[in-house]
C-alpha cells in the first residue's frame, strides 16, 4: 500500500509541477491531460484504498516517510494515517477534482491563463491529500497553509482585477488569523506531550486533559480546553465561521470551478476534518465543544440569512456553504463527528454540483452574475436546469436526496445531545440548525426560481446566444448529480450507524447521541417515509414554498418587504457589517498604529532624538572642545597648571 | 603545503587575494571583452572555488561532536599571547556554507549592472567574503576582532561609493553605530585578557567571573552584537543602509552581516557570561518581542520596497534572539536546544530569503530606477517569470511551510510557549503581520493592471537574473521541505553549549 499513498500524493504534485514549469511548450492539451490523467490516478487509487479500508477490512496504516527534522528529542516527520476516516476524504478530495479539472477545460477555454491554472488545482489537490492523510501536526499545518496558498492563487486567479486582489489578500490574512490560533494550539500540544505525533498525543490526552495551562497567571484554565479552543480558531479561519468567515464571499472573485472545489467542496471542509481527526481530544473538553457548537449554530443561521438578500449567483451560494459549514461544525460540537463527516460528504457532492451549473449559468450568461438579470433559463439549458435542480433539493433536505439524510440526523443529534445541559447552549443550537432549515430553503429556491424561472429579464444580444454548455461542462454536472441524488441512501446506514469510523473517531460514552439515534433505526426507506412527520420536513417545504409564492407567483411583494423591512434588509444587506468593522478597524487601525510606530517612534524619537541628537551634542561638544585648541601656548599652558593643580590636589586630600 | 591542515586559511584568504588582484586588473577596458571581462570572469572564478572548496565543510564535517573542527592554531603575537586560532563548531559551519553560496550569486547578480569601478565593486565583494568566514571561524578574542572590525571597511566603500543620493548620510550612520559597539567589545576583550593573560575563547570560556564583571561584560557585547543583528531600539541604522546600499550591498549585508549579531551572542556572550546572559535574558526576549510586533507595525506603512525589507529583516531577526535567550526561562527539560536550533536555522533562512528579496528589488530597480511601491503595479503582466519568484520569496518571508521561512519559526514559536504562553503569543502575531506586510506590498507592486508606461515596458528576466533567483528558490524549498541536514549539522554543538550555559561561572 506504501507506493499506492506515495502515488496518490505525489501525481498531482508532479502534474503540478510539469504543467506549471513548461507552460506554453506543453500546449493548453498537454497541461489538461497530464493533469487530469495524474488526479483520475489519485481518485482511481483512492477509491482502491476505500475499498481495501472498507470492504477488505484493510489494516489501519499508519507510517512515516521522511524525517523532516528531529531536535532537542523532538520528531517532526512527514507521514500518513490511512483510516476510513481519511480514505472516505481521499476519495471526495481526488472525486470532486476530477471533475472540476473536466469541467475547466470547458470553463477555461478562452483563458490566457491556461495552463497556469491547471497547475494551481493539481497543486490544491497534493496539498488537500497532504492535510487529509497525515499522521502528525507539523505535515497537517504544512498542508494547511498550502491550501491556503493555493486559493491565495486563485482566488487572484484574475490579477488584474483589482476586486480579485483585494479578496485574495483578505482571504489570506483572515486566514492567517485562523492559523495565528492553529500554531498556538499545536505548540501547547508540544508543550504538554512533546510530540507532533497524532497517536502519541491521542494516547497522552488523559494526562493532558488532567492538567492546567496558566494563560494569565493566577488563574490555571484546562491545558485540553486551551489546545482544542486553539486548534478550533484555526478552524474557524479555514472553515470560515463567524467571525472569521468574511473572506469565503468575497472568494468568489476567483474562477468558478474553484469556488466549487476548494472554496465550498474540500478545502472550507478542512477544518471540519480537523476537529473530527481530533476528536480524542475534543471529547474530553467539553467547554471547547460548547464554543465550537455555538460558533457552528451562529453561522449557521446568521449566514443563512444574509444569503437571502444577496443577488450575485456565486455569492447566494458562497453564503450558503458558510451556513452548512455552520451545521457541520454544530454537529462536530454536538459529539456527532460522523454526521459532520456525513453531512461534509454529501455537501461537498451537491454543493460542487451547485457551483458548477451556476459556472454553466455564468458561461451561457456571458459572465453575468446578477440573478436580477436572468430568469428563465430554464428552456435554454434543460441539463443545467435538472442538475441544478437535484443539487438544489439536496441542500434544502429533500425526502431521498443525499442532503436529507445527512441534515436529518444531523438535526436529530442536536436535538438528542442533552449532555449540554438544557441551557442557553443547547437550545441556541437546536433551534439555528432547525430554522436554518427554513431559511435555506428560502434562498436556494429563490435563487433556483430567479434563475430559471419566471420572466427573462437579460437582454436580447445575451438571449440570441443561451445556449447549453458544452459536454466538459454538463458532463460533470451529472457525474456530481448522481451521488448528490442518491449516495446518501445507500452510505447512511454504515457511516453514521455501523461504526463505520472505527477508531478514527472517538466519542464518550456519554455523548454518544448517533448510538441513541441508531437504535431507533429501521434503514433509509422507513427515514424517508417518516420525514413528512419532522418538523424539518415542514420548515424546508415553507422556506420552498414562500420562495415560490415571493419570486414565481407574486414577483412584486419582495421589494415591498425591503421597503417595509430597510432596517433588517440593510443589516443583512451589510452583512451585519462585519467587513465594515474589519476594514475600519483592524485594517486601518493596523496602518495608523504602523504609521504612529514609524513616525513617533522611529522617525521621531529613536532617529530624532537618539540618534540625530547624540551626533549633534556630539557636534556641539566637539565645537566646545575646539574652542579650547586656540593654537596659543599660553592657553595650553593654563590649562596644563589647572590640570596639573587638580590632580595634586587629588593625591594630598584624597588620598 | 597540506591543504587539509590549512582549510579555513585557504576559505579566508583566497577571496582576498583574489580581491587584491582584481585591484590590480582595474578597471581598464570595463566595458569591452578583454581585461573587463577577465576582471567579472576572475571574481566570478573566485567566489565560486572558494564555494566549491567550502562544499568539504559540509561534506568533511562531523555532526556526531561538539568540538571544534578544521582547526589551526599558531601563534601570531607572541608578546601578547595571541594566535592565529581558526576553527569551526555546527554554530559556525552553516554560517561560513551561506557566506561563500551568497557572494557569487551576488557577483552574478552584479554581473553588468554595475557601471561605475566595477573591479573595485568585484574586488570588494571578495575581499569583504574572506573577512566574513575570518569572523566566523576565528577563536582568538583578538583575530575575530580584526576580522569583526576590518569587515566594516569594504562594506563602508560598498555603500559610500556605489550607494544611492543620501549615501554619506547612511554611511557614517551605519560606521558610527556598529563602531561604537564594537568598541567597547574591544574593551571587554581586554579586560578578559587582563584576567586570564590569553585571548583564547576557549579560556574565556572556562575562567570565573564575578557578577558585576559579568553583566558589564554582557552590555559590552550587547551593544555590539545588537547594532550588528539588529535589535530594538538600535536598529534604526538598517534601513537606511539597506535604500542607500547598491543591490550587492543590500543583500549581503541581510544575508550574512545581521548573522554577526547573532552568531556573536552564541560564541561569545553566551558561553562567556552564561550568569549575565542569565541576568539580562528577560531584557533581551523583551527586546525581541519588541522587535517582532514593533516593527511589524513599521513594515507595513513603508513607502520604499528596500525599507520595506530591512523592516522585515529586523523583525525576523527577533526571532533569532528569542530563541537563543529562552533558555532560562523554558518549563520543563526540554525546548532550550529546540529554540536555539530555530534561531540559527532562522538565520540561515532568512540569509536566503531577504537576499533574495533584496536581489528582487534590484531586478525592478534597474529597469525602473525606482525603489517606491508607488512607482509598479502589475508587474506580473509583463514580467510573469519574475512575479513568480517574488510571489515565492514573498511567501517564504512570510513563513509558509515548505519554505525556509516557516521551519526557524515554527520551532522557535514552540519552544518560546514552552517559556511562556504569551512570549509564543508575540511571537506568533508574525504569521499576521509577516503575510500582511509581505503580501500588501506583492498586492500593490506585483498584481493588477499596468499601472504606468515604465511597467508596460518591462522585459521579463534574462538569463543571468533568472539563474540567481532559481538558485535560491531552490536552496529556499529544500531547506523548507527537507531542514534535516541542516538541523543535524548543528545538534551537537547546540546542546554541548546549553549545557555549557547551565553551569555558573561565578
Amino acid at each position: 500500500m506504501y507506493n499506492y499513498y506515495l502515488t496518490i500524493v505525489l501525481a498531482p504534485l508532479a502534474a503540478a509541477i510539469v504543467a506549471g514549469l513548461s507552460g506554453k511548450q506543453l500546449r493548453r492539451a498537454g497541461a489538461h491531460w497530464i493533469t487530469i490523467l495524474a488526479v483520475g490516478l489519485s481518485f482511481a487509487l483512492s477509491v482502491f484504498v476505500l475499498k481495501h479500508q472498507v470492504i477488505d477490512g484493510g489494516a489501519v496504516d499508519n507510517f512515516y516517510v521522511y524525517t523532516w527534522a528531529v531536535t532537542d528529542g523532538l520528531r517532526m516527520e512527514v507521514g500518513f494515517l490511512v483510516d476510513r476516516l481519511t480514505a472516505l476524504m481521499m476519495v471526495v478530495v481526488t472525486f470532486v477534482s476530477l471533475m472540476v479539472h473536466i469541467y475547466t477545460i470547458g470553463y477555461m477555454r478562452d483563458d490566457p491563463g491556461y495552463e497556469r491554472f491547471f497547475s494551481y488545482i493539481s497543486l490544491f489537490t497534493f496539498s488537500m491529500l497532504m492535510l487529509v492523510m497525515s499522521n502528525n501536526f507539523l505535515q497537517l499545518f504544512f498542508g494547511w497553509e498550502a491550501v491556503g496558498l493555493v486559493s491565495y492563487l486563485l482566488i487572484g486567479f484574475w490579477y488584474k482585477r483589482e476586486t480579485a486582489i483585494v479578496a485574495n489578500l483578505k482571504a489570506f490574512l483572515v486566514n492567517r488569523v485562523g492559523d495565528f490560533g492553529f500554531i498556538l494550539g499545536i505548540a501547547a500540544i508540544v508543550f504538554m506531550t512533546n510530540s507532533l505525533d497524532y497517536a502519541t498525543v491521542f494516547a497522552s490526552a488523559e494526562s493532558i486533559a488532567a492538567q492546567d495551562i496558566e494563560v494569565i497567571s493566577g488563574s490555571p484554565w484546562n491545558a485540553m480546553t486551551v489546545i482544542c479552543i486553539l486548534l478550533f480558531i484555526g478552524a474557524m479561519g479555514k472553515s470560515a465561521q463567524a467571525p472569521l468567515h468574511v473572506w469565503l464571499p468575497d472568494s468568489m472573485e476567483g474562477p468558478t470551478p474553484i469556488s466549487a472545489l476548494i472554496h465550498a467542496a474540500t478545502m472550507v471542509t478542512a477544518g471540519i476534518f480537523m476537529v473530527a481527526r481530533m476528536s480524542p481530544l475534543y471529547e474530553l473538553s467539553e467547554t471547547a465543544l460548547a464554543v465550537v457548537i455555538i460558533i457552528g449554530a451562529i453561522t449557521a443561521f446568521f449566514m443563512g440569512l444574509v444569503g437571502i438578500v444577496q443577488n450575485d449567483i456565486k455569492r447566494v451560494i458562497a453564503y450558503s456553504t458558510l451556513s452548512q459549514l455552520g451545521y457541520m461544525t454544530v454537529a462536530l460540537g454536538a459529539s456527532a463527528y460522523s454526521a459532520a463527516i456525513f453531512h461534509l460528504m454529501t455537501h461537498a457532492f451537491f454543493k460542487a454540483l451547485l457551483f458548477l451549473a451556476a459556472g454553466s449559468v455564468i458561461i451561457a450568461m456571458h459572465h453575468e452574475q446578477d440573478i436580477r438579470k436572468m430568469g428563465g433559463i430554464r428552456k435554454y439549458m434543460p441539463i443545467t436546469y435538472w442538475t441544478a435542480l437535484v443539487g438544489t433539493l439536496a441542500l434544502i433536505g429533500f425526502p431521498g436526496s443525499s442532503g436529507f439524510f445527512s441534515k436529518d440526523l444531523l438535526i436529530e443529534a442536536v436535538r438528542d445531545s442533552h449532555w449540554h445541559g438544557q441551557g442557553a447552549v443547547y437550545w441556541i443550537a437546536y433551534l439555528s440548525v432547525l430554522l436554518g432549515v427554513f431559511v435555506t430553503a428560502l434562498y436556494s429556491f429563490r435563487l433556483f426560481f430567479l434563475v430559471f424561472h419566471g420572466e427573462e429579464r437579460m437582454d436580447d444580444e445575451i438571449k440570441s446566444h443561451l445556449r447549453e454548455t458544452p459536454w466538459v461542462i454538463t458532463v460533470p454536472l451529472v457525474m456530481l448529480a448522481v451521488p448528490s441524488a442518491i449516495i446518501g441512501w445507500y452510505t447512511v446506514q454504515p457511516v453514521l450507524f455501523g461504526n463505520y469510523f472505527g477508531d478514527a473517531i472517538a466519542v464518550a460514552g456519554n455523548h454518544d447521541v448517533l448510538a441513541k439515534i441508531g437504535a431507533g433505526w429501521h434503514g433509509s426507506l422507513s427515514l424517508v417515509q417518516h420525514a413528512v412527520q419532522t418538523p424539518v420536513f415542514w420548515l424546508a417545504a415553507g422556506g420552498a414554498l414562500t420562495a415560490w409564492f415571493l419570486y414565481v407567483k407574486r414577483p412584486d411583494i419582495p421589494a415591498t418587504i425591503k421597503d417595509k423591512l430597510s432596517g433588517l434588509y440593510n443589516l443583512l444587506d451589510r452583512k451585519y457589517y462585519f467587513d465594515d468593522l474589519y476594514i475600519k478597524g483592524f485594517a486601518a487601525g493596523g496602518r495608523a498604529i504602523g504609521r504612529t510606530l514609524s513616525e513617533k517612534g522611529d522617525q521621531f524619537l529613536i532617529d530624532g532624538i537618539l540618534v540625530n541628537g547624540t551626533a549633534n551634542a556630539v557636534s556641539r561638544l566637539a565645537g566646545v572642545m575646539r574652542q579650547l585648541q586656540t593654537g596659543y601656548l599660553y592657553t595650553y599652558a593654563f590649562a596644563m597648571i589647572i590640570g596639573l593643580t587638580m590632580l595634586l590636589g587629588w593625591l594630598i586630600w584624597l588620598r | 603545503m597540506d591543504f587539509s591542515q590549512h582549510f579555513l586559511s585557504i576559505l579566508i584568504w583566497l577571496p582576498v587575494f583574489g580581491g587584491i588582484a582584481l585591484l590590480a586588473i582595474g578597471d581598464r577596458h570595463a566595458e569591452g571583452s578583454g581585461w573587463g571581462g577577465t576582471m567579472r570572469v576572475t571574481a566570478l572564478i573566485v567566489s565560486a572555488l572558494t564555494f566549491l572548496i567550502s562544499l568539504k565543510l559540509y561534506a568533511g564535517f562531523r555532526n556526531s561532536i561538539a568540538v571544534m573542527q578544521f582547526v589551526e592554531r599558531v601563534e601570531w603575537i607572541p608578546s601578547l599571547n595571541v594566535f592565529y586560532y581558526l576553527g569551526v563548531d555546527g554554530i559556525s559551519a552553516p554560517l561560513i556554507l551561506l557566506t561563500t553560496f551568497i557572494t557569487p550569486l551576488v557577483v552574478i547578480a552584479a554581473w553588468d549592472t554595475i557601471k561605475v569601478r566595477p573591479a573595485q565593486y568585484f574586488a570588494a565583494f571578495l575581499i569583504l567574503e574572506g573577512l566574513m568566514i575570518g569572523v566566523f571561524s576565528a577563536l582568538d578574542g583578538l583575530l575575530f576582532y580584526v576580522f569583526w572590525e576590518a569587515m566594516l571597511v569594504p562594506m563602508f566603500l560598498i555603500i559610500g561609493v556605489w550607494g544611492g543620493a543620501r549615501r554619506v548620510y547612511a554611511t557614517l550612520k551605519f560606521f558610527l553605530y556598529t563602531f561604537l559597539g564594537s568598541v567597547l567589545m574591544l574593551v571587554a576583550f581586554i579586560y578578559l585578557y587582563r584576567l586570564t593573560g590569553s585571548f583564547d575563547l576557549f579560556v574565556f570560556m572556562e575562567v570565573p567571573i564575578g557578577m558585576t564583571a559579568q553583566k558589564l561584560i554582557f552590555i559590552a557585547f550587547l551593544l555590539a552584537f545588537a547594532v550588528k543583528v539588529p535589535m530594538w531600539p538600535v536598529h534604526t541604522w538598517l534601513p537606511d543602509a539597506h535604500v542607500e546600499a547598491p543591490t550587492g550591498g543590500s543583500v549581503i549585508l541581510a544575508a550574512i552581516m545581521l548573522k554577526m549579531g547573532g552568531y556573536g551572542f552564541l560564541r561569545l556572550s553566551l558561553p562567556i557570561v552564561p550568569d549575565g546572559s542569565a541576568y539580562f535574558s528577560g531584557m533581551m526576549i523583551a527586546l525581541s518581542l519588541i522587535a517582532i510586533v514593533y516593527i511589524s507595525f513599521v513594515a507595513l506603512m513603508q513607502q520604499d520596497m528596500k525599507k520595506l525589507i530591512a523592516y522585515s529583516s529586523i523583525a525576523h531577526m527577533g526571532f533569532v534572539t528569542l530563541g537563543f535567550f529562552l533558555f532560562w526561562w523554558i518549563q520543563g527539560d526540554s525546548g532550550a536546544v529546540l529554540g536555539m536550533s530555530g534561531g540559527m536555522v532562522q538565520m540561515i533562512s532568512h540569509g536566503l530569503i531577504s537576499g533574495a528579496l533584496f536581489l528582487c528589488v534590484g531586478v525592478l530597480y534597474d529597469r525602473v530606477h525606482s525603489r517606491q511601491i508607488a512607482d509598479y503595479g502589475g508587474v506580473a503582466n509583463t514580467m510573469p517569470v519574475f512575479a513568480a519568484f517574488m510571489v515565492l520569496f514573498a511567501m517564504a518571508n512570510a513563513g509558509l511551510p515548505g519554505t525556509s521561512g516557516f521551519v526557524g519559526e515554527f520551532m522557535v514559536i514552540i519552544a518560546s510557549f514552552k517559556a511562556n504562553f504569551w512570549f509564543a503569543f508575540l511571537a506568533a502575531t508574525i504569521l499576521v503581520l509577516g503575510a500582511a506586510y509581505t503580501l500588501w506590498m506583492i498586492k500593490r507592486v506585483i498584481y493588477g493592471d499596468v499601472a504606468n508606461e515604465k511597467v508596460s515596458v518591462l522585459k521579463d528576466l534574462n538569463r543571468r537574473e533568472f539563474i540567481v533567483l532559481g538558485v535560491l528558490a531552490v536552496s529556499v524549498l529544500l531547506i523548507g521541505l527537507w531542514p534535516a541536514p541542516l538541523v543535524d549539522m548543528m545538534n551537537a554543538t547546540i546542546e554541548h553549549l546549553i549545557e555549557r550555559i547551565g553551569h555558573s561561572k561565578l
